[in-house]
């Protein structure tokens, strides 16, 4: 989740690309005959800065749909950052009836317009599909005597407020949420230090600048092998449900809930795609089942592994209402934390 | 030694003619995509991407990574003959390579830039071959206040450079410094001096106000003065080459110092750009010949660009051994690895040992393939100079509005570089200094964040930043360039 600096290709590039694709594709297999199919080039905005989660997530999916030729046109991922990824959802807002442009959503879908007062929600965008949930794990570096999250609770209460670090991606966005629901239950404040993106955050935790850390399993998974993180518990009311060892003891369906640890929290992340609005029912059922042969291939199935995401699949109505309800969490929990904009 | 045994491995795996033809396209896309402005590194990889989903690991990285050599190296060329940094790092190779390029010395500036570059990417390639551990033990001794130190170093040794009034570079980097600000406030969340207007959300990047102030500020004083080049008496033959490398080893000091500050600032993720500056401030206060700096002194275009290639060489290795990426570039790279199925991280190197060492000896054979390329068309690049002006600066002026459109793709991106354009006009015309703004633009951002998070692990109190001997050290080193005139200032009176 990089909400940083970053640079984005134009629509010049972008058709320069598209040619150069074509070119060394030779001719790619068609699509099935569907109602609709893009003409041209299809924009994929990634509201977030280059290397974190949904950057990943789009810079794979783009790569899959080249390798697989499971579209005609090519998929060009732009980052749009600016803002904590306001920039990318207001591009889409404005892009009324434009079918060449999707976007793929982090957590700010919802926590940008709440702290900022930015106007836009995922009621001025069409969903089309949830692709995976991603999670949250409490990290702590492996020197520390913490084992368990019990430990390290009961370590934050006895030292008093501000004295552990949480580091964690942007301010007033999905990681300082979770940040305080961790204070209510060790009943002290943490000094939360928001860095740029996820991969700062972890390697800050590796040099043991900050105390511990919630980024995602994807953004600390290589410094849990290499024995220097430790993961003490995920935000979920169940556990993880892949058994395959990572290390060389424990798989992630090992870490426990950090309800078991006594923080009833229950918070994943979006990772979904949204068009613009005013577009056709055809046309997102295009990239609907666009993503349905995305999610089927070999490269999906190991990236959503490695990165111990819930594989939930939704589109249509189900995902509608899910979205909303999701809003609905976010607003709660960012009223109670005293993050919402001030009118 | 059983580095050395890996490297010659890798080597056998880069060294297949597939491999080499790969190098060499991608050496030639990197200097095309190096030398149009606001169209970086990490757009052109980012671009190229799925052009190798379909080769094997090892082939793609070795072209993806050329076509970054290929980026650094280009980046000199329109910094040297037109004044417009076609990459960030490239801004200070402008002080003195532009100067040089008017008084017809194009080919002398472009042969040192190049050479420069080489060896400056080759002594840290050797430090990832032999110290790669150890080095990437040492950048996670970086947190906030160490960050912070390092930035405080640049303009420390930035402050005090200008030939002018001290007032006027300090006017100019507090300009930088209000622009940096506009936009996302990383630590509080909210939007900070965009006044409502939506489009100011992302703040004014810093490549847009480069390419205005520098290319359409120069295009203006062209015009006023008289329509036609300074440079335009280059002299166009291989000869040039030879000579300029007969200047080059007496600057070897200079060598070691940038080499110094590029694989550091490259380790800790600095980057390239701070790098250059830093190099070029450090050079011009060490140099025995510091004040011909800024008039078309060949250590001025050694210094940054020797340092910028080191670091953006570096950069790579906290991406392989800690799965950080170093750069914009290596961020994308990292996007490349994870489609492969190779896990960026502590483990790479133990795992994939054939990819990790055929990247290595690519870093080697890649230079050399870019320094031979660049090298043969340095009479080509200065016989450019050539052209008419009223040919040329149209040209020029639609490249640069190209690259400012591309940083965002934004329209209103164009207007702010005919803005800064005229700003940077005014700033000729008026005698104020435009790089202490750049710098202020470029780091002023990054440095208030790790200010204020330094500030927040401290509960507001100073002595952080001097509370072990690696921030104290940076500190003190900080504080002593930032008073070195006014005691040598002091010395001369007494």
């Amino acid at each position: 989740m990089v909400h940083g600096h970053f640079s984005g290709n134009s629509r010049m590039i972008a058709i320069l690309a598209a040619a150069a694709l074509g070119w060394a594709m030779g001719s790619t297999p068609s699509v099935n005959a569907a109602a609709w199919e893009p003409t041209k080039p299809v924009e994929f905005v990634i509201p977030a800065g280059t290397g974190g989660g949904a950057d990943q997530m789009a810079r794979l999916i783009q790569g899959i749909v080249a390798k697989h030729g499971l579209m005609k046109q090519s998929l060009i991922p732009v980052n749009r950052s600016g803002g904590a990824g306001a920039e990318g959802f207001l591009s889409v807002k404005a892009a009324k009836g434009d079918a060449h442009k999707i976007v793929i959503t982090l957590s700010n879908l919802f926590t940008t317009p709440l702290a900022t007062g930015v106007p836009f929600s995922y009621r001025d965008m069409t969903p089309v599909a949830m692709l995976a949930l991603d999670q949250f794990v409490l990290w702590v570096n492996a020197d520390t005597p913490y084992k368990t999250a019990k430990d390290y609770i009961e370590a934050v209460s006895k030292a008093g407020p501000n004295k552990f670090k949480m580091g964690g991606t942007g301010s007033r966005q999905e990681d300082q949420i979770l940040t305080v629901s961790l204070e209510k239950a060790t009943g002290t404040k943490f000094t939360y230090l928001p860095f740029k993106g996820g991969g700062d955050v972890a390697v800050q935790l590796v040099g043991k600048h900050v105390d511990s850390t919630v980024n995602n399993p994807i953004e600390a998974v290589a410094q849990w092998r290499a024995g220097t993180l430790r993961p003490l518990c995920v935000f979920d009311d169940t556990r993880m449900p892949y058994k395959q060892r990572v290390t060389a003891t424990m798989s992630w369906h090992d870490i426990p809930t950090c309800a078991e640890a006594g923080v009833p929290t229950d918070y994943v992340m979006l990772r979904g795609i949204f068009m613009p609005p005013g577009v056709t029912q055809d046309q997102v059922n295009f990239y609907v089942e666009l993503f349905r042969k995305v999610r089927e291939t070999p490269e999906w199935k190991r990236f959503m592994e490695d990165g111990a995401f819930n594989q939930t699949f939704m589109s249509g109505k189900e995902y509608a209402a899910w979205v909303e309800k999701a809003e609905r969490q976010h607003r709660e929990l960012m009223k109670e934390a005293g993050f919402l904009a001030k009118p | 030694m059983e580095e050395i045994n890996a490297l010659m491995h890798g080597f056998s795996v880069a060294l297949s003619p597939f491999n080499l033809l790969l190098m060499f396209v991608g050496v030639t896309l990197g200097v095309i995509i190096g030398v149009l402005p606001g169209l970086g590194g990490a757009n052109g990889i980012a671009i190229l991407l799925p052009l190798t989903f379909t080769m094997p690991p090892t082939s793609a990285i070795i072209m993806l990574s050329c076509i970054y050599w290929g980026a650094l190296f280009g980046g000199a060329i329109t910094s040297v003959l037109f004044n417009i940094p076609g990459e960030p790092w490239s801004v200070a190779t402008t002080f003195d390579g532009y100067p040089m390029s008017q008084q017809g010395r194009a080919g002398e500036a472009l042969t040192a830039a190049f050479t420069s570059s080489f060896i400056g990417a080759f002594v840290a390639v050797v430090m990832i071959t032999f110290l790669a551990p150890l080095v990437a033990k040492f950048a996670l001794k970086f947190g906030p206040p160490e960050f912070f130190s390092v930035y405080f170093l640049t303009f420390c040794s930035f402050i005090g450079m200008g030939k002018g009034s001290p007032w006027k570079t300090l006017t100019a980097m507090m300009l930088g410094f209000a622009l940096a600000a506009v936009g996302m406030d990383t630590v509080t969340g909210q939007l900070r001096l965009t006044f409502g207007f939506h489009e100011l959300m992302r703040g004014f990047d810093f490549l847009v106000a480069v390419i205005g102030l520098f290319g359409i500020g120069e295009i203006l004083l062209s015009m006023e003065e008289g329509l036609k080049f300074s440079g335009s008496k280059a002299r166009i033959n291989m000869k040039v080459v030879i000579e300029t490398w007969k200047k080059l080893p007496m600057y070897w000091l200079t060598y070691v110092r940038s080499c110094v500050i590029g694989c550091w600032m490259g380790i800790t993720p600095g980057g390239a750009t701070p790098a250059s500056f830093m190099s070029y401030g450090v050079a011009k206060r060490m140099s025995p010949n510091g004040a011909q700096f800024g008039k078309g002194h060949i250590e001025g275009v050694v210094a940054p660009e020797t340092a910028a290639h080191a670091a953006g060489t570096s950069a790579l290795l906290p991406m392989l051994s800690l799965g950080i990426p170093g750069s914009p570039t290596a961020a994308v790279l990292l996007g490349g690895l994870l489609i492969w199925g190779l896990q960026p991280g502590p483990l790479l190197f133990v795992e994939k040992k054939e990819f990790v060492w055929g990247l290595i000896a690519s870093m080697y054979l890649g230079n050399l393939a870019g320094l031979i390329i660049v090298l043969t068309c340095v009479p080509l690049f200065a016989a450019i100079l050539r052209i008419p002006f009223s040919i040329v600066a149209p040209l020029i002026i639609v490249i640069c509005a190209i690259g400012a459109f591309t940083v965002h793709n934004a329209m209103l991106d164009i207007w702010f570089m005919m803005f800064f354009g005229v700003v940077g006009y005014i700033f000729k015309k008026l005698d104020y200094p435009m790089a202490p703004m750049v710098l202020a633009l470029v780091l002023g951002d990054r440095a208030e964040d790790s200010f204020r998070q330094a500030m927040l692990i401290s509960q507001g109190n100073l002595s952080v930043f001097f509370s072990n001997w690696l921030v104290g050290g940076i500190m003190a080193l900080g504080l002593v360039m930032l008073f070195w005139p006014l005691v040598n200032k002091l010395r001369g009176r007494a």
